[in-house]
């Protein structure tokens, strides 16, 4: 075994056993837990194919974000997790039958399909230099040329999700004393203050 | 490449097999199907790149690119709709969902 398969090995061994404890554990924090364990092994694996940037982009975009995210909603929410895993024990045998059936389909397709080789030069649309760039220049050079519009289409989705994310969590809550700055500049003096000549004696006479 | 494709191929396909079986396993925990999501993407993007390390092509690379985008954009917009729902319910049951009053 050489050293890469020792490597892809440890790495394809944890990241599986973290799988099966995201989707099994208890409590969801371990699972969120979990998934970072297993996003920063997958990383491992990127890296040991020579996807060195998508290793990093996804250390950076799942464990930095999406899993910081999840678990800022698993603690903020005070959810009754209990009552949620009743009835887990009933799902378990069609949920292990549809997912032997996909796992052997699957395995059958690998087997049964041969992967055409490398150095067929119809499949290649944009050949990795052996000795060239490194990946994130080679990476650059077709996302901001050739892909340049997918990758507009991207930010677009992005920007679309963080509005819409804004949009349904904003809530205006009724009877919470806040300062309204706009409505402090609109103030005039004249609207607010009133000068009242009272005579001595009299007060205000009722009128406030 | 320095680990045969097959490997990367029956990690992803055991990977995304988890995830299914983790989406039937808690069917009620909306959470937990997320991160199921999750994994079942990242089964994905391993095989994009681990095609992409066989055939020398760059263009794998580029689309794992774009499957993290629409994953990253999913789980914010799947988290906010479950905290607005948590605050409309005060529990994530899906079972409850079908019920279409606020």
């Amino acid at each position: 075994m050489t050293a890469p398969e020792f490597f892809f090995f440890i790495f394809a061994t944890i990241t599986v056993l973290s799988a099966v404890m995201v989707i099994s554990s208890r409590n969801p924090i371990h699972s969120v837990l979990f998934l970072i364990l297993a996003f920063l092994n997958s990383s491992g694996l990127f890296l040991i194919a020579g996807a060195e940037f998508l290793a990093l982009l996804l250390a950076i975009v799942y464990v930095g974000a999406v899993a910081v995210l999840f678990l800022f909603v698993v603690m903020m929410l005070n959810i009754n997790f209990a009552r949620l895993r009743e009835g887990m024990a009933k799902s378990i045998p069609i949920g292990a039958s549809v997912g032997a059936i996909l796992l052997v389909e699957l395995i059958l397709v690998l087997g049964a399909y041969g992967f055409r080789d490398a150095d067929h030069p119809v499949l290649i649309a944009q050949p990795i230099a052996e000795s060239g760039p490194t990946n994130t220049h080679a990476l650059g050079s077709i996302l901001y040329t050739e892909y340049v519009y997918l990758f507009q289409g991207a930010g677009m989705i992005l920007l679309v999700a963080m509005i819409g994310a804004i949009v349904l969590t904003l809530r205006q809550r009724e009877g919470v004393k806040k300062q309204s700055v706009p409505e402090q500049i609109a103030r005039r003096r004249e609207k607010t203050v009133e000068l009242v000549k009272i005579k001595p004696g009299q007060g205000m006479g009722g009128e406030v | 490449m320095l680990v045969p494709l097959s490997y990367y191929l029956t990690l992803s396909a055991i990977l995304f097999t988890i995830g299914v079986f983790g989406i039937f396993l808690n069917r009620k925990n909306v959470i937990i199907i997320l991160m199921s999501i999750e994994l079942m993407l990242l089964a994905v993007n391993l095989n994009l790149v681990a095609f992409s390390a066989h055939l020398q092509d760059m263009v794998g690379q580029v689309f794992v690119m774009f499957t993290l985008t629409v994953a990253a954009a999913e789980v914010a917009i799947g988290l906010a709709i479950l905290v607005i729902y948590f605050r409309n319910r005060g529990s994530i049951e899906i079972d409850d969902v079908s019920v279409m009053k606020g």
